[in-house]
């Protein structure tokens, strides 16, 4: 490999690249993210190696494992280029017939293609699928264009030019306006402008500094940092360079969670080969600009997110935050002036630096530029990772990318922003979503886990879920955060077991803008959120579990009961089978019954009851109804028999 | 776990403080737990006291004090996974296997965790078993998967 000493040389060395690079030739590309990857996207990759050999197509055919594509529900996903035909739920059987109909014969394999539920009409391109269409994919689109593996692939699709620019064309200076013009505020969750922490940064005298990628991505149900991570780690390194040039700095840091085992090895090769090229080290391109880059994996605390924690987990303490001011940009890592950026407010810095500010800013909302990437999971159709621009409606994101919700439910709220965040009601599914508007309505933008709820998710379980996570992951330091917390998940608990008291709800209030207003970081600042803010406007299901002792949603345990309708119950002894405590009474041609003292309400009675029956039900809030006497219940046989 | 392998591990650090983690993430993956020799090993080389490396050992949750059993069980309960039932199926592998999140049980057979996400959240609810993913699981469901572990 080229040791890359100049601009020029990286700009031959690109034009090389491409003119060795067929863009005709057929390429076979196969989503190895790692949702594909627990869909065995594995045995699909060994499949296409055979199958290309076994067909004579070895010198014919490219294959490329790719980062992930984003349509997480379908995967494996497989795209043949240069047509773009997108293969969905791919198993490692399709593969011989991919290869002799479509690599070979150029014709498509129409059941592996997506149909649309509503329409029934097929899509044959990515592009044409509603869940791809109805984005505006910038950043992620790179990931289904290259091999994380491979710089060369970066390279071809324009890498590492930004830093050529940056280095050879613009001062620090220059660099840090750029991006302030841009106004690229932090993806990881707050929101703070990234030009104004670079200055603050640059500005602070040190002989020492250091820049750091916080790819700690803890908030449950988010994954948008790790799929950039593997899927194009070059360009998360890009931005960091840029940044360290910008700041005055030659040494960086990625903090990566060590759940991430695929992104730590994807960073790792990335980091090997930037250096081998001469895009990381001393002289960097022939540049007076030196730097080098560790990596950290984090082992597994929440709190670490948070930039003062992450940076005592750096030096190797335990990751308890301290308090701000002073701020890392002025006392960082070791006490030296430190910048830390989320993974994807890196990503952004290569393109604000090629394209300049003004197309930056020419997408979004007044206060919050540029595209987001959002994880979008829980109640949905589409589940995936969807990039928009800042200020499409929520309803839009849910319905039109998502599809909306599965089984014909009914939505009941949207949470954002994890455990610091959030859950909107149908209400306020029309407002944009920016930075600025989700705060009005109680919620944050956080780092982009969307997760939607429906007619099945109970508003006190939600909240009570979320204290309990953060109970694990509060450190302990401040008593405000580790009691505050602790005290309303107790409360929470005891609503959730039906021994919720009148005034209950005001004692969560009071306890919540306490744990707010005293906590020592954001994590226990922003605790209370999902408290107060599904009392606000689920204050209803509240009450109903206080008063009436009822969940509307059917979903705590101790409120809920089971229930064989005996009108419907064809005795198929499906649930009877299956009932882990053998709660259920019945025969063959017996009507079946439960036992409500023996039954543990695991829901598999429920759950196994045929759809066609319908027969098991969920009670709240009323008494269950007497068992039908014994020789009622042999009527069904008789029916049966006539 | 024997003083060779835990002193390759260890040279393969800059011999300061700030690595203490990630050596201690590594003995953790290679043997599945911290034994004491271990620790007293990292330790004595790092020259970092006992007590600190205990309080990095219970501090953060990828770290195990005590061996684990031959299966390892995690059972994800991110949001996207509790809002489609998680708990029940959480539920469920507790009864099956007899043991809480965070135990091992005492034929050494299975050790149980709970993950906050493993970022999979279209297969939700997700149990992995020995690095085996099971997706869209069901009380019902991870039974069948237990019973299929030896």
């Amino acid at each position: 490999m080229p040791k890359l000493n100049s601009a020029a040389e990286l700009e031959k060395f690109r034009k090389d690249l491409l003119s060795k690079r067929d863009p005709n030739k057929p390429c076979i590309t196969l989503c190895s993210g790692t949702a594909c990857h627990a869909t065995h996207s594995e045995k699909v990759a060994a499949a296409i190696e055979q199958e290309i050999e076994k067909q004579g197509l070895t010198a014919e055919v490219d294959f490329r494992r790719t980062g992930c594509h984003g349509f997480c529900e379908k995967g494996p996903i497989v795209v043949i280029y240069p047509e773009e035909i997108c293969y969905l739920q791919v198993t490692a059987e399709d593969i011989p017939e991919i290869t002799s109909q479509t690599l070979k014969e150029k014709k498509v394999v129409d059941r592996l293609l997506y149909v649309d539920p509503t329409t029934g009409e097929k899509a044959t391109l990515e592009s044409d699928i509603p869940f791809y269409k109805n984005q505006e994919r910038i950043i992620l689109s790179f990931n289904t264009r290259i091999d994380p593996k491979s710089i060369e692939d970066y390279l071809a699709i324009g890498g590492y030019q930004a830093l050529a620019k940056a280095l050879f064309e613009m001062t620090p200076e220059q660099v840090i306006g750029e991006v302030k013009a841009a106004n690229l505020r932090g993806r990881g969750g707050a929101g703070f402008p990234a030009g104004i922490k670079w200055e603050a940064a640059r500005k602070t005298q040190g002989e020492l500094k250091y820049v750091i990628v916080n790819c700690d991505e803890g908030d449950p149900g988010a994954y948008m940092d790790r799929s950039l991570m593997e899927g194009n780690p070059h360009s998360v390194l890009e931005g960091l360079m840029i940044g360290a040039y910008a700041i005055g700095s030659r040494e960086g840091y990625v903090y990566i969670r060590q759940e991430y085992p695929l992104a730590v090895e994807n960073l790792t090769i990335a980091l090997t080969q930037a250096e081998e090229y001469g895009l990381l080290g001393d002289k960097i391109l022939g540049s007076g600009f030196n730097f080098k880059v560790k990596v950290h994996r984090g082992a597994g605390a929440f709190v670490c997110g948070e930039e003062t924690s992450l940076l005592r987990s750096l030096e190797g303490k335990p990751g308890e935050p301290r308090a701000r001011p002073p701020y890392p940009a002025v006392k960082g890592l070791w006490e030296k002036p430190t910048n830390i950026n989320n993974v994807e407010t890196w990503a952004n810095v290569p393109l604000i630096i090629n394209k300049g500010s003004a197309a930056f800013t020419s997408i979004g909302t007044d206060g919050s530029k540029g595209t987001k990437i959002f994880s979008l999971v829980g109640k949905v159709n589409n589940t995936g990772l969807v990039e928009v621009p800042m200020g499409v409606t929520l309803r839009d994101i849910i319905y039109k990318i998502g599809g909306g919700i599965p089984g014909g439910k009914r939505f009941k709220a949207v949470q954002t922003g994890g455990p610091s965040g959030g859950c909107i009601p149908e209400q306020y599914l029309d407002i944009k979503v920016d930075f600025d508007e989700l705060k009005k309505v109680g919620a944050i933008m956080g780092s982009g886990g969307m997760i939607v709820m429906d007619e099945d998710t109970c508003m006190v379980d939600v909240a009570r879920y979320f204290l309990n996570f953060l109970t694990g992951e509060s450190c302990g330091k401040c008593s405000p955060c580790r009691e505050g917390i602790r005290q309303m998940l107790k409360i929470l608990t005891k609503i959730s077991e039906g021994k919720g008291r009148e005034g209950d709800i005001e004692l969560l209030e009071e306890l919540g803008e306490t744990t707010r207003d005293a906590s020592l970081c954001a994590l226990g600042g922003t605790a209370p959120n999902p408290v107060l803010n599904t009392i606000r406007y689920f204050r209803d299901e509240y009450e109903a579990h206080i008063k009436e002792k009822r969940c509307p949603a059917y979903v705590c345990k101790d409120l809920i009961s089971y229930y064989i309708d005996p009108e419907k119950c064809q005795a198929c002894l499906s649930c009877l089978r299956k009932c882990p405590s053998e709660a259920i009474a019945g025969g063959k041609n017996q009507i079946h019954v439960i036992d409500q003292d023996k039954c543990i309400k695991c829901g598999t009675c429920f759950e196994v009851c045929p759809s066609r029956f319908r027969a098991v039900k969920k009670i709240s809030g009323e008494p269950v109804p007497p068992p039908i006497p014994e020789e009622a219940r042999i009527i069904v046989r008789e029916r049966k028999k006539k | 776990m024997d003083k060779d392998k835990i002193d390759k591990i260890i040279e393969k650090y800059p011999s300061d403080p700030s690595s203490l983690i990630q050596i201690l993430l590594e003995i953790q993956s290679e043997n599945h737990w911290l034994p004491k020799e271990a620790i007293e090993r990292v330790s004595e080389k790092l020259q970092v006291p006992l007590n600190r490396i205990q309080h990095i050992a219970t501090f953060y949750k990828a770290f195990s004090l005590v061996p684990k059993g031959r299966h390892e069980i995690h059972v994800c309960v991110g949001t996207a996974c509790h809002v489609r039932g998680a708990q029940r199926v959480l539920d469920r592998v507790q009864d099956l296997t007899g043991i809480s999140p965070g135990e091992t049980d005492l034929d050494m057979k299975f050790s149980l965790e709970t993950v906050n996400c493993l970022g999979c959240c279209a297969l939700g609810p997700v149990m992995v078993v020995d690095g085996e993913y099971h997706g869209k699981m069901a009380p019902a469901k991870s039974e069948e998967v237990l019973k299929a572990v030896e």
